[in-house]
């Protein structure tokens, strides 16, 4: 458990609920600058989504949101391990998305498009071009007719990542308290007057919703109804095997993604069959039956390779796919940063860089607008249409 | 720190964890069963910490003075021994295109 050794505070400038990646994140940004910060986690830190994830960083997007959140968040994670004195697992081996069909094909050299609009070095490649970067996919079983590929995408070790995080806001002085719960929010004349936790009550000025698959039961405590759903995902893991390739293969018609790590297990997803939303954290056979077959599709070589562990985590899923960040309506200084609907850890590093210039600042910016929770009630919304697993 | 003067006590064999990179982490202040299995992958490897999860439960015992019942031992997931995938496969492998049967 990584805690602060003081007492549990009677205020604070900003509170933090949740320590995943975001939440802990948003925490060493914060007190960095100098802002009085506490962050409470219901269990451990990275007990949820951030811990069960995937791992991947993706660039390649359909909306120019996520496309410039993924663009700049790499930036910061290549200049990460070094900010925080810190390994944070990070190899750019690329991603490799699956091309099946024309109307895919389209799709893609739009995205493709859009993504060198933004200064992407992203490719569109010629199907006897794929296995030279992932030699064990069967092309043609599969029925690729192309695929596209950025080699500055990749992957980070999200335990790593948010560890250093939360040390790095203790040495700047931020409290961190887990296995702390908030049992209630009592608001006063449209403003946040006090979050009463497992261990005490807390005056905060702003808070931030950073509670992943839980933000929206946070919420609903004061009122305040998010569109976010919890979508039980599942992932399997392999075990060890020698160096075979670096990048994400990924399938938006399957669903389908999977990487080798860098200590050589394969680690890949697929939606389940059985999939629903709620709480639920049962592992199901249809996931590890429907992914198997799947994966030996993509790479048959892999049949005789073992399965070691197969786990479940949430996705914190809104309407569109895309994040819910910033003010809400009604209620003063409570900020959210959630429905990353399995994009959390990838868009981590600019979304809480966002948020704290605009804690800090009061600096607003075009992508704070476009993801602000309004969207939904106007009825704008753009779906993000590039999503796996 | 690990004390070269002295041998290693290998705790985690799968993953190659050491007695002394536990403790040092546990007074690293990761003292919650889940989080040293995250920072270090202790029982992450093809025995699922059959052999390490009863170790590094003593050794949390012995260095945060903790009883056994305030222990927690990390979730167990399937599958129980290490599968290969094709197992999962089954016949419906040979129709090819299994995904229309969702």
């Amino acid at each position: 458990m990584i805690l602060s050794d003081e007492e549990f505070p009677k205020k604070t400038e900003v509170l933090v609920i949740g320590g995943g990646v975001n939440g802990c994140s948003i925490a060493y940004q914060l007190a960095k600058r100098g802002i009085n910060v506490t962050l409470c986690e219901k269990d451990f830190i990275c007990a949820g989504a951030t811990g069960r994830c995937g791992a991947g960083i993706r660039q390649q997007w359909s909306t120019v949101e996520n496309a410039r959140l993924a663009i700049e968040s790499v930036k910061i994670f290549e200049k990460l391990g070094r900010e925080l004195h810190a390994d944070i697992g990070l190899r750019q081996g690329g991603y490799l998305i699956m091309v099946h069909d024309s109307n895919e094909l389209k799709n893609a050299e739009k995205n493709v498009e859009m993504q060198h609009s933004l200064g992407l070095n992203v490719d569109i490649l010629e199907s006897d071009k794929i296995n030279d970067i992932v030699p064990i996919l069967d092309v043609k079983g599969i029925g690729a007719i192309a695929a596209t590929f950025c080699p500055t995408d990749g992957h980070a070790d999200p335990f790593k990542t948010t560890f250093a995080y939360a040390k790095a806001a203790l040495r700047y002085g931020a409290r961190i308290f887990t296995h702390t719960e908030v049992k209630n929010i009592k608001v006063d004349k449209g403003r946040i007057k006090s979050v009463v936790t497992s261990r005490g009550e807390i005056k905060p000025e702003i808070v931030v919703n950073a509670a992943g698959a839980w933000s929206r039961k946070i919420a609903e405590i004061i009122g305040v109804r998010l569109p976010n759903k919890p979508v039980r995902k599942e992932i399997i893991v392999t075990e060890r095997l020698e160096p075979i390739f670096e990048a994400m293969v990924i399938s938006f018609k399957d669903g389908l993604y999977f990487s080798q790590q860098i200590e050589g297990q394969i680690l890949g997803g697929i939606p389940s069959p059985a999939e629903k939303p709620g709480y639920y954290t049962m592992p199901t056979f249809e996931f590890i039956q429907h992914m198997s077959r799947t994966l030996t599709r993509y790479a048959p070589v892999l049949k005789n390779v073992n399965i070691v562990r197969h786990w479940t985590g949430y996705y914190d899923v809104t309407p569109d796919a895309r994040p819910i960040l910033g003010e809400v309506e009604g209620v003063k200084g409570f900020l959210q940063c959630n429905g990353f609907s399995g994009h959390g850890f990838m868009l981590s590093p600019m979304v809480t860089k966002t948020l704290v210039d605009y804690i800090v600042d009061r600096k607003t910016s075009d992508i704070l607008e476009s993801l602000s929770i309004k969207r939904f009630k106007e009825g704008k919304l753009v779906k993000e249409t590039s999503v796996v697993g | 720190m690990v004390n070269k003067s002295r041998e290693i006590k290998i705790i985690c064999r799968c993953e190659d964890v050491s007695e002394d990179e536990i403790i040092e982490a546990i007074r690293e202040g990761f003292t919650d069963f889940e989080e040293l299995r995250r920072k270090l992958r202790i029982g992450m490897g093809p025995c699922q910490g059959r052999t390490c999860f009863n170790l590094v439960r003593r050794i949390l015992i012995r260095e945060l003075g903790l009883k056994n019942k305030d222990i927690k031992l990390p979730t167990s997931r399937p599958p129980i021994v290490p599968t290969p995938l094709g197992v999962f496969c089954s016949k419906e492998r040979e129709g090819d295109n299994n995904d229309s049967k969702r």
